[in-house]
């Protein structure tokens, strides 16, 4: 298995995710089961093709710096669980 | 044992684009929170973000300026990290292949030229800003989201507080010259991480650093790695060693401390933006912005000196931003006199931006109108004294000096007659000093001179005055 339980553990706070033991035992077969998989990868013979930085074959999209419309403070503010004073409202920061 | 101190330096610009990094909002400082965004900037899910060409061109602007190389072949990635700030949750950088690496800026401290190596510029956007202001919460204002940044990163060549402000001014300088950023630092387009550790003089190993995030001012630079610096000193001394962490900087009491994490250091897992294509820039791009790039600060200051025959200093001060060098090609463009604007622009104008908490940006007198001042003062329209007078009214009211001298009465007295009935009158109520000067003491003179001043109010032309005294005690000598 290439996947250990601390491993899942710390993916899983990065991500502010939380598991019992079982799920964090049970993930740890399955996802370690798709790296073995993805491991088949290293067995070919890569040494003669470049590496890829991004997966589509375009580049250079680029907009003009040109202003277009925004939204209104209530259109950006209406899926916010709670707003005050315009502004989206989350727990306390510490600063 | 002695010590040295080890600095590297982060400074994140804000580009001066009309709009953000990857959509079309603006990025006006300082409008009603949340009133400019859009669903790319709020990170919303399926949106698409489209990177602004300015902000390409800026970002290559800038590393030619500072003498790096421009990536044929650089890309966005994301770095992940959970702040309210950031509403996408990961921060749209680059990584791997940033835009400019490897450049150089030439600093000089007391007298002592250096070269601060640079490392790497890369593009990311801005994160919002968080109001504390709440009575039970934290209150996020997204405006600023997505505003492009540049975050220049230094070697390891910085070794004092003065040398790290020499640098992060002379990138300013440079910076603001080029036009890709105003570089205000009260605006927050100018922010310095400070990247520190101490080690034994001599020695090739870098000790443990220290990280100090947003110093967002020159002051609060200087004063950060003073205090920082010393922090480690004392602690080494005790035979402590430091412990590797970011600092937060308390600019009111002046003292650094620990910003100590439960967070796993710097996992940002870093991949390639799937949104955002690779930037591919050819070389006949990058020479044609080469090409546009101004004259930049230090051949500017050398033609001052070469062209305009100023001393080295002054060509130095004139040539600090760019603003202030505009100005002074604009007046000497009109007044083929350098040296006097020179003068002129570096005795009496600071003190009075200072006085009236101005920047060079907002001054209130064009060079047209100091031009005037001066052509006053040279065909003794006014005396010298008199013209510092009117540029001060002139600083306050923005009136012309012509017309100042006109409602104030400051013309200088050169009228013979008038003067010749002042100076007889003294002349001959001072009869002790017209004796002093027949007995030899030329001293007298000045006495004289001093008298004929006040009562013309200082108006009168020195010179002419001084004539006419000399004839005068001749006269009663005889
Ligand atoms: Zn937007």
């Amino acid at each position: 298995m290439s996947l250990t339980r601390e491993d899942v553990t710390y993916v899983a706070n990065l991500a502010r995710l939380e598991f019992s033991e079982d799920e964090v035992i049970a993930l740890a077969d399955q996802l370690g089961a798709v790296l073995d998989y993805a491991e088949t990868l290293s067995g070919l013979d890569t040494s003669k093709i470049k590496a890829t930085e991004h997966v589509l074959a375009v580049q250079n999209v680029f907009r003009a710096d040109e202003i277009e419309s925004c939204l209104t403070n209530e259109e950006a503010l209406a899926n916010a669980p709670e707003s005050e004073a315009g502004c989206f409202k989350v727990p306390r920061v510490m600063e | 044992m002695e010590y040295e101190i080890v600095i590297g330096m982060e400074i994140h610009i804000e580009l001066g684009t009309k709009t953000k990094i990857f959509c079309s909002c603006p990025t006006e400082f300082g409008q009603d929170e949340n009133t400019h965004t859009c669903p790319v900037c709020l990170g919303m899910p399926g949106v698409l973000p489209v990177l602004n060409e300015k902000v390409v061109e800026y970002a290559t602007r800038a590393g030619l300026a500072l003498n790096c190389e421009i990536a044929h072949f650089s890309k966005m990635d994301r770095k992940n990290y959970f702040y309210p700030d950031l509403p996408k949750a990961y921060q749209t950088s680059q990584f791997d292949l940033p835009i400019c690496t490897g450049g150089v800026v030439g600093i000089e401290v007391d007298g002592v030229k250096k070269d601060i190596g640079i490392t790497r510029i890369h593009i990311e956007e801005d994160a919002g800003k968080l109001l504390h202001e709440s009575a039970d919460g934290t209150l996020l204002d997204v405006n600023r989201c997505g505003v492009p940044l540049i975050e220049i990163v230094t070697e390891p060549d910085l070794r004092s507080a003065e040398e790290a402000r020499a640098f992060a001014e002379k990138v300013r300088n440079i910076l603001e010259y080029t036009g890709v950023s105003d570089c205000k630092m009260e605006q927050g387009s100018m922010r310095f991480d400070v990247n520190l550790s101490i080690r034994e003089k001599g020695s090739e190993v870098l000790g443990t650093r220290t990280e100090m995030k947003n110093l967002n001012s020159f002051r609060a630079l200087i004063r950060a790695v003073q205090y920082e610096s010393k922090r480690q000193i004392i602690e080494l001394k005790k035979g402590h060693t430091i412990i590797q962490e970011t600092r937060k900087w308390d600019d009111t009491k002046g003292t650094s401390s620990s910003l100590r994490s439960k967070e796993e250091a710097h996992d940002y897992r870093y991949f390639p933006e799937p949104d955002l294509v690779p930037i591919v820039l050819e070389p006949a791009y990058i020479e044609k912005i080469k090409s546009e790039l101004p004259e930049l600060p230090e051949a500017k200051k050398q033609r001052y000196i070469d062209e305009y025959k100023l001393p080295e200093y002054d060509a130095g001060v004139l040539t600090t931003t760019g603003v202030t060098a505009r100005f002074f090609e604009d007046a000497v463009a009109l007044y083929n006199e350098p040296k006097q604007i020179s003068n002129w622009m570096m005795v009496e104008i600071p003190p009075l931006l200072k006085e009236n908490e101005v920047s060079m940006e907002n001054i209130s007198i064009t060079p047209a109108q100091l031009v005037e001042l001066l052509k006053l003062v040279k065909n003794n329209e006014i005396s010298g004294n008199t013209g510092k007078e009117v540029l001060k009214e002139m600083f306050s009211t923005g009136k012309n000096p012509g017309d100042i001298v006109k409602e104030k009465g400051l013309a200088q007295m050169s009228d013979t007659g008038e003067l010749e009935a002042i100076i007889e009158k003294i002349v001959s109520d001072n009869p002790k000093s017209v004796e002093d000067i027949g007995a030899g003491n030329e001293k007298a003179y000045g006495f004289l001179t001093g008298q004929v001043m006040k009562a013309t109010k200082g108006k009168a032309n020195a010179q002419v005055a001084n004539e006419i005294i000399r004839a005068v005690v001749a006269k009663h000598l005889a």
